[in-house]
């Protein structure tokens, strides 16, 4: 028998409820757990390890011209998700989303929630994420965030709530897939016993979405994956969706533009281009309309962008509704363009630039999370409690030079999943991110990427922070006890 | 494909090819040097070939055999050198990673890592062979878990032309040296020195058991031109390579390389319908000359039809 417990009653575990009792999804597989030897557990994270290690999925680590790539440690434990759940889940995300691409639409035409005073407009019109060479252009279908991964944690409470939208350029995916790829390999009674839903269409429904949102008079779109190069940290899943959709890997340097249209150069001579689904930021673009220094861009694209010849997934412009100062209007953004309340919750967020709020978080800060309002990927943040009063005094400093480029949410307890450790198997912190698209349709595969903090107690979860993943199981029906 | 990456898969397979040849002709070199140690000729005769005399008497003076090893094989410094033929192999393989098979994949990334450690360990006449036997290996490796495993699409094309158009150039260098080299001999009767040299050249060219069994006579010059330059079996002759590249010129997809095409054809009907005799009337070196010539032309006609396509 393992030994799991949670580590206190504060959290939320998402296999052992209060008592030690195995939550109905969980309890398939904790009995295969139980009889499961720890070592034969051990051999087969080792197997996992090798088979990640010979198919390459690493992430390239700056510097290192050796070719042995780090590998982001998969868990083998799997995060189970009941189907009542997800369908709260999804309907949440599908909503949320939607909201999003509805609000982006309008702040670039109508802007009908600034004059309805919702949002306050300079902080939209002034965000460095807001593209004036948007305005007024019609994107097909009205869509704007074409691949969304929105990030959720659960909270002690048991509820749900949705951390940051990432709109525009969301990576992971590639480890959803290759995640549930090593699980069917190593456990596939696992399978047999569990009824799980399938992720693996993913890349398929990717590119009927990219497909759907080409220029309108295009009969058969020629879609690419635009890639800053080999030596970008996420190059692993460029390559590997371009290959699992079978369209072809581009740099800038292969694209161009002449007579109105994106080309590409290839060995039968240019072949024009319809769907750009790029892996590149907005200012890296285009270096005539944005970063004139900028090496991965394509010069002249923003002009075939603006005339509708060419569609860039996700669109340019999409920074500004997943900035960390927007997301508290998100709620009302659902409301006041679905007249819907949302499904899933926001994390209360404290906005600095408020007088009261950076009152009550410099008052409050050995208990709070604060970010960087343009942060990602978990650098630059405070986490007050794991934080050494020198820091807390440091970090004050830099708030008070510029509050508004900060906010503060309280310190959520992330739940946890049981997780393969040097010790054995322990509780760590995890939160999920589904990967949301938007086209003729907004949908999902039902699953995400699960990312777990490896370090005892730690709450970040990013790779770049020493994070991990688990295969992500989405329950098709419940099991009722 | 794209022509960048196309540009890819030929470079990777033209480096890989080159390391191969520069580590033939070292291997018969310091052999040759040890023959007569008195002439530095053999010596220079790689360097010759590879285009890099000015360059390495400029940086090292005298070619000892320890300082032409070094400066072709390992220095980082010469880009013709067998470690940035490899690193470049290997560069460009990173790059087309998805499109060729794992097992491609591996062998040069792991040829690389070896690579680098004999960098790192250097190299002595005494450790020479079994490093430049090791560069042959990998090679052999390079091209045949390529050839065993890869889809016969362009990926495989554009790797395939790399191959034969550096192999191309490569014979015909290496004859067009040692012809100038042996022309310069004494002119005796039966030299002794001339019949070393030719059977260098056959070892580096992998051809010596070749010509014993095609002509169970002795080493001719007349003879070994024919086996390198006209003899469709035998793998290394520019004639072998030229079926190669116009069998590969075939199948790409698409009509862009219509001059390339014309070009390869042409060489290679010059190469079928010419006998020995016709190109020892019109002279060795003329003819060799020409077709180093025709081979960096068309190098470019690929360049400009494929591989930076506007």
């Amino acid at each position: 028998m393992h030994q799991i417990t949670p580590l206190d009653h504060t959290h939320y575990d998402e296999m052992l409820a209060a008592g030690q009792e195995v939550r109905p999804s969980y309890q398939h597989f904790a009995s295969w757990l139980n009889q499961a030897t720890p070592d034969w557990l051990r051999n087969k994270q080792a197997e996992a390890d090798t088979l990640f290690r010979r198919v390459g999925i690493t992430f390239a680590v700056y510097g290192d011209e050796s070719g042995a790539e780090r590998l982001i440690p998969f868990d083998t434990i799997p995060r189970i998700i009941s189907a009542a759940e997800w369908k709260t889940l999804e309907a949440g995300c599908i909503q949320r989303v939607t909201a999003l691409n509805r609000f982006l639409h309008d702040i670039y035409h109508e802007q009908d929630i600034l004059k309805a005073g919702i949002i306050p407009a300079e902080q939209i019109l002034t965000n460095a994420g807001y593209q004036l060479a948007m305005q007024g252009i019609d994107l097909p279908r009205q869509v704007y965030a074409h691949i969304a991964g929105v990030d959720i944690i659960r909270h002690s409470d048991g509820g749900f709530y949705v951390l940051e939208d990432n709109l525009r350029t969301p990576s992971g995916v590639s480890y959803m897939l290759e995640n549930r790829k090593m699980m069917m390999r190593l456990f596939p009674e696992l399978f047999a016993s569990h009824d799980i839903t399938p992720v693996e269409h993913y890349p398929n429904m990717l590119l009927d979405t990219l497909r759907s949102v080409s220029p309108p008079e295009v009969d058969n779109p020629t879609v690419v994956v635009l890639t800053p190069g080999q030596y970008n940290s996420a190059y692993f899943e460029h390559a590997f969706l371009a290959s699992q959709m079978g369209v072809e890997l581009v740099e800038g340097q292969d694209l161009f533009v002449k007579n109105g249209h994106v080309y590409m150069r290839t060995t039968s001579g240019p072949q024009r281009v319809d769907v750009i689904y790029r892996r590149l930021d907005d200012a890296y673009l285009d270096p005539l309309a944005f970063n004139a220094g900028s090496m991965l861009g394509v010069p002249g694209l923003m002009s075939v962008y603006r005339e509708g010849r060419v569609s860039v997934c996700n669109a340019v412009g999409t920074g500004v509704a997943d900035d960390k100062s927007i997301y508290p209007y998100v709620p009302d953004m659902i409301r006041f363009y679905l007249g819907e309340e949302p499904i899933l919750h926001n994390v209360p967020t404290w906005q600095l630039r408020k007088a009261e709020d950076l009152a009550y978080v410099l008052d409050h800060l050995p208990e709070l999370v604060v970010k960087e309002v343009h942060g990602a990927g978990g650098y630059g943040m405070l986490v007050g409690p794991a934080a050494t009063t020198e820091e807390i005094a440091a970090y004050r400093l830099r708030i008070l030079e510029d509050p508004a480029n900060f906010i503060a949410q309280p310190t959520l307890s992330l739940s946890t999943c049981p997780t393969f450790v040097e010790a054995g198997i322990a509780p760590r912190h995890i939160d999920l991110r589904p990967f949301v698209l938007s086209g003729k349709k907004v949908q999902l595969v039902a699953g995400g990427l699960t990312r777990v903090a490896l370090r005892e107690g730690s709450l970040v979860v990013n790779s770049s922070q020493g994070g991990g993943t688990k295969d992500t199981w989405i329950l098709k029906e419940d099991i009722t006890c | 494909m794209l022509s960048r990456m196309a540009g890819c898969l030929y470079w990777m397979a033209r480096n890989m090819e080159r390391a191969e040849n520069t580590a033939r002709l070292l291997d018969v070199s310091l052999q040759m040097s040890l023959l007569h140690a008195s002439s530095q000729d053999d010596l220079l005769v790689p360097l010759d070939v590879t285009g890099s005399t000015a360059d390495f008497l400029q940086r090292h003076h005298t070619p000892t055999p320890q300082a032409v090893l070094h400066y072709l094989a390992l220095d980082g410094d010469n880009p013709g050198s067998i470690y940035n033929c490899m690193r470049s192999a290997r560069e460009n393989a990173h790059v087309v990673r998805v499109k060729i098979t794992s097992e491609m994949w591996e062998q040069v990334n792991g040829t690389w890592l070896e690579m680098r450690e004999w960098q790192r360990r250097g190299l002595d006449t005494r450790s020479a062979s079994t490093f430049l036997e090791w560069v042959r290996e990998r090679s052999h490796l390079f091209r045949g878990a390529g050839y065993g495993t890869m889809l016969r699409n362009d990926t495989f094309h554009f790797s395939r032309l790399g191959t034969f158009l550096e192999r191309a150039d490569n014979t015909a260098r290496i004859l067009n040296v040692k012809t100038k080299q042996i022309s310069d001999n004494e002119p005796e009767a039966e030299n002794i020195l001339d019949y070393y040299q030719w059977a260098a050249l056959l070892r580096s060219v992998s051809g010596f058991e070749a010509y014993r069994d095609i002509y169970r006579d002795s080493i001719t010059p007349q003879r070994v031109a024919e086996l390198l330059i006209l003899r469709n079996d035998m793998p290394r002759s520019l004639r072998a390579c030229f079926g190669e590249i116009n069998k590969v010129l075939a199948r790409i997809e698409g009509q862009a390389g219509r001059a390339a095409r014309r070009r390869a054809s042409e060489i290679q009907a010059r190469l079928t319908y010419s006998s020995i005799e016709d190109i020892f009337a019109d002279g060795l070196e003329q003819t060799l000359d020409s077709l180093i010539d025709d081979i960096n032309l068309l190098g470019k006609l690929i360049h400009h039809s494929y591989l930076e396509t506007a």
